[in-house]
């Protein structure tokens, strides 16, 4: 039994009186890469916000690495090892995509380690390395994503929040995207995938959550929810 | 040709202490949207806490002067911590009105303090090396200090550039100024970063406060006028762009003294406000200002 990386206990959160986390609890174990499904305003990126510290829970502990998270600010929570990927990418366009991923090691001073880290994200997507010196507003949707996905992964994190990879783009980039995301996660970094292309993230994913209305309603191995008779009918369109 | 010359350089001298003022107003709407009003409130302090430091501490100018720059940095600092940070997420309505409230609020303490008399402390204070003048080619008469104003504002702005485009601070300033989410979730301290660029702001503001103050005379309501002009600089050159600023204060210290030299020195004030209004209707981006200014 792998020890949990990140546990979230009864957490409830909301936007003034609209409450978008209603209590949710989940467990994401070292090294295996889960996901997060639901439909549009189901509370999936609100709950990786609240993960990352952006948001602050009403009620409930989350816990990350056995040490809670209560009172950590969120540039604390990207030196302990967890970084997020936001929807939309919110990569800096006025920035050279060289900047846009030394930014990403904004909380590391071990400047060797991260140069070779800087090569090691061109390995992974060449494509960057070619446009090193471009701003990255000038960069196509799909090099976008790389990018974000390189910038979060300059932190070194241990924990990999993805907020909708795949949206808005073609389906050779997506194939292309969530590859590396299988390889990075192979290679030592726990991954949570948020996405709405239930299928896509059930197929890559190991254990899957489902939510609806700001609640976890199905939880479960991933290969067993793709056969579960609720899911196809409600997520994959069957 | 002569005076056409020193009017050049008079608007040279009064462009870059406008460029000094425009940057501190423009960086802090670069990373919060906020129009400062009391920038030039914290320009005028520089020139009295320079004075008061002379006055009444009785130390040397360069004391007195280094210690006003840390002063006014600190107030900048001060002044966002209690005033605006609390309004963070308020509309962004609440902030402008309290910026001028804050202005308004530091006016009337130095006209509490040092009464509204204008003073000439610090023009008399100065070195007498300041006082000098250099006949430079052309026949045009340059004194030390307006030569200074000129050298120290090229190398202040040059130097803030650098700051800006290289270092780690520098870096961080503009990611909040382009995704102040995504700057979170880097792990930058966005309140910390927001704190260095009221402190930068404010301490080259109060650079230009003492400037102003050595070469013509300080007045509680020097950093109104003044304010006002260098935030017509900031909006010519493209409000949040800093190069922008800098290019804006020249433009205008150069018109100004032009316009007042040539037309009538009474449309002095009007010519900053003319130009604005220009800008603001036939290049809303302003000069160096991008269509696109505007980011989520």
């Amino acid at each position: 039994m792998k020890e949990p990386v990140l546990v979230l206990d009864q957490v409830h959160a909301s936007y003034g009186n609209i409450k978008a986390v209603k209590g949710i609890s989940l467990t994401i174990k070292s090294d295996e890469m889960a996901c997060l499904i639901g439909a549009n305003g189901a509370g999936k990126s609100t709950t990786l916000m609240l993960i990352s510290g952006i948001l602050k829970p009403q009620q409930g502990t989350i816990w990350f690495q056995g040490q809670s998270l209560e009172g950590v600010t969120s540039e604390k929570r990207v030196q302990m090892g967890i970084s997020q990927v936001p929807e939309g990418r919110h990569i800096f366009p006025e920035m050279t995509v060289l900047e846009n991923l030394e930014l990403g090691a904004y909380r590391r001073r071990d400047k060797i380690e991260i140069k070779q880290d800087l090569e090691q994200t061109f390995t992974l997507f060449p494509q960057l390395k070619e446009r090193g010196q471009q701003r990255g507003g000038t960069l196509s949707g799909g090099e976008q994503q790389m990018l974000a996905i390189g910038r979060a992964m300059m932190s070194r994190p241990k924990l990999l929040l993805l907020d909708e990879p795949s949206l808005g783009l073609a389906p050779l980039i997506v194939e292309q995207i969530f590859e590396i995301i299988q390889q990075i996660n192979q290679v030592g970094t726990t991954v949570l995938l948020v996405e709405q292309n239930a299928h896509l993230a059930l197929m890559v994913t190991d254990h899957g959550y489902v939510m609806e209305t700001g609640k976890i309603t199905i939880e479960g191995e991933s290969k067993e929810l793709i056969a579960d008779q609720r899911i196809r009918e409600a997520y994959l369109g069957e | 040709m002569t005076l056409f010359l020193e009017q050049i350089v008079n608007g040279l001298v009064l462009g870059g202490i406008y460029a000094l003022i425009a940057v501190g107003y423009t960086m802090v709407y670069g990373v919060i949207q906020l129009i400062n009003f009391a920038h030039g409130e914290i320009f005028m302090f520089g020139a009295y806490f320079t004075f008061l430091c002379l006055a009444v501490l009785k130390f040397p100018l360069w004391l007195a002067v280094l210690a006003s720059i840390l002063l006014c940095a600190l107030m900048g600092v001060v002044i966002d911590l209690i005033a605006y940070r609390p309004l963070r997420n308020a509309p962004r309505l609440s902030a402008l009105i309290t910026a001028i409230g804050i202005s308004l609020i530091l006016q009337n303490l130095a006209r509490m303090i040092w009464g509204a008399e204008p003073r000439r402390d610090l023009a008399n204070a100065k070195s007498a090396f300041l006082s000098q003048t250099v006949i430079i080619p052309g026949g045009a008469q340059l004194s030390y200090l307006d030569l200074s104003i000129i050298i120290l504002a090229i190398l202040l702005m040059v130097g803030l550039n650098r700051l800006i485009s290289l270092t780690r601070i520098g870096k961080a300033m503009r990611a909040c100024a382009q995704d102040k989410m995504a700057a979170s979730l880097m792990g930058i301290d966005t309140n910390r970063v927001i704190g260095a660029t009221f402190a930068i702001g404010s301490a080259l503001g109060a650079v230009a406060g003492i400037m102003v103050g050595m070469r013509e005379t300080i007045e509680p309501t020097m950093g109104y006028y003044k304010g006002v002009a260098a935030f017509a600089a900031a909006v010519l050159g493209g409000i949040g762009n800093i190069t922008g600023a800098m290019l804006g204060g020249v433009v205008l210290g150069i018109a100004e003294v032009l316009g007042a030299g040539y037309i009538s020195s009474g449309y002095r004030v009007a010519i900053s406000y003319i130009l604005m209004i220009l800008v603001i209707v036939f290049r809303p981006a302003g000069l160096l200002g991008r269509a696109s200014a505007k980011r989520a």
